[in-house]
């Protein structure tokens, strides 16, 4: 009787173990479609600001050139890390063209440079912020399987670290990204 | 953080219920009186019982709709694209979905959130936050409601704010019936002493009620929203700016109400006067505010 009870008891503790581990998993997957989300809506976006900005600035092909190639290989990314470093390419490739924007005066009173500038910025907050919720989350599911008695469940079940989405030296600081 | 996300959100919710359950109290003995007052037997009973769970499914359900009529807030549209935009930011930064967003047309610089979870939230800010605000105060604000809605304080509030408008209203009508039916029928004496006794008794109440309600509200719970703001947006600046530009602001909230004053992220009444800073204050100091979000390590 009282060993039914002890297996019980621990079938049960697994199950609700297991279920955690699912649960956080889960929450890791669905913070890096958040990051996905934002980062498609982007790529969206910078044809359009390429264009417009060509209009004023014909002859700043090399930042064009830039920026277009590093678009080209982010969205090639298959793994965290590639997407990262991809991604944070990009975001220094965009940082030049708003640079090369500022010094013509007629394209900053443009009204959609102004609106695309507008969505850039907050495309990139939105993949900052997506980025900095995604890494909370990791942390703590990576945490929870490296833990004793955690870790021997996530061994048995197949629960695998999850990559951190690595944040550049020179954008450590204030998320907010200014052009 | 000494308290964990989820400690918060368990404490908000067992004291909303704890507030619900407090007010059916309340209202069941007034039920009791009147319907022996008038020897309405059993079927008055069961009106009575009927009245309180529809009213207290009514209170869960709409109190962020009242609180946002009461200050005639009404949906953002396109054109506040950069307050969308900001709010949308702020709710991928805690890991909730996306608020619906309101403005309140009013010069005063003052914001709010509502709504009984972060699937049903609501922040609404005045039109005067958006004229003076710049991109990273607003962001500021809005993590700071963000923080409410995420740890689930926006429940308790509005539930207790109506609640305790609620009790306000009671107190008056019971009074003005009582003196009413005191006055012009001597025949039913008893009837109207007894409405008085309850007004009286509520005119007690009340006020100790808007008390309780402001120490739940606990100045703590402001702090700790500035704080977790701070955290999601990793920049105390933001906050710390929009809160001198609030300080700055003399004016007050033109459809402010006690009811609902606890909600905004500054008193809407203007900042309080030195006399009554201490226990029955609805908000913390803004320069103590300001002094710990520049203290900030993140």
């Amino acid at each position: 009787m009282l060993a039914v009870i002890i297996v019980a008891i621990i079938a049960l503790a697994v199950a609700l173990m297991y279920n955690r581990l699912i649960t956080l998993r889960n929450r890791v997957k669905n913070a890096w479609y958040q990051i996905d989300v934002q980062l498609k809506r982007r790529y969206d976006l910078i044809p359009n600001l390429v264009e417009t900005v060509k209009g004023y600035a014909r002859h700043e092909k090399e930042v064009f050139q830039k920026v277009t190639e590093a678009r080209t290989k982010a969205m090639g990314a298959s793994s965290v890390k590639e997407a990262s470093e991809a991604n944070n390419m990009l975001t220094s490739t965009l940082k030049s063209l708003f640079a090369v924007a500022e010094a013509y005066p007629e394209l900053k009173a443009n009204q959609s440079f102004l609106r695309l500038q507008e969505e850039l910025t907050s495309t990139e907050n939105k993949i900052a912020f997506a980025r900095q919720f995604y890494n909370d989350v990791t942390m703590q599911y990576n945490i929870s399987i490296q833990k004793v008695p955690w870790n021997v469940l996530a061994k048995l079940f197949n629960f695998k670290l999850s990559e951190y989405w690595e944040v550049p030296e020179v954008e450590r600081g204030p998320v907010e990204v200014k052009f | 953080m000494s308290k964990s996300l989820y400690d918060l959100i368990d404490e908000n919710k067992k004291k909303t219920y704890l507030f619900i359950f407090g007010f059916t109290v309340i209202l069941a003995v007034l039920g009791y009186v009147v319907v022996n007052l008038f020897h309405w037997g059993i079927p008055g009973y069961a009106l009575f019982a009927a009245i309180i769970v529809i009213y207290n499914l009514a209170v869960y359900y709409n109190s962020d709709k009242i609180a946002l009529a009461s200050v005639m807030a009404r949906p953002a549209g396109p054109e506040e694209g950069m307050l969308h935009n900001v709010v949308e930011e702020m709710a991928i930064a805690a890991g909730i979905p996306k608020p619906e967003v309101y403005v309140i047309d009013d010069p005063s610089p003052n914001a709010f959130a509502t709504g009984r979870n972060p699937s049903h939230s609501k922040i609404a800010v005045t039109r005067g936050l958006l004229e003076i605000m710049n991109r990273d105060e607003l962001q500021g604000v809005v993590a700071h409601e963000i923080s409410h809605i995420r740890g689930y304080d926006i429940l308790l509030m509005t539930v207790v704010g109506i609640l305790g408008g609620l009790i306000i209203l009671l107190r008056d009508v019971l009074l003005r019936w009582g003196i009413f039916f005191g006055g012009g029928r001597r025949r039913r004496d008893s009837g109207a002493g007894v409405l008085v006794l309850v007004g009286i008794v509520l005119a007690i109440v009340a006020p100790l009620l808007v008390f309780l309600i402001r120490a739940a509200m606990s100045r703590e719970r402001e702090y700790r929203a500035d704080a977790d703001g701070a955290y999601l947006t990793r920049y105390p600046e933001g906050l710390a700016g929009a809160l001198e530009k609030i300080k700055m602001y003399t004016g007050k909230l033109r459809r402010g109400s006690e009811a609902t004053a606890h909600l905004f992220i500054a008193n809407p009444f203007g900042q309080d006067r030195r006399d009554v800073r201490g226990l029955f204050a609805s908000h913390p100091p803004l320069e103590e505010r300001i002094t710990r979000l520049r203290s900030l390590s993140l």
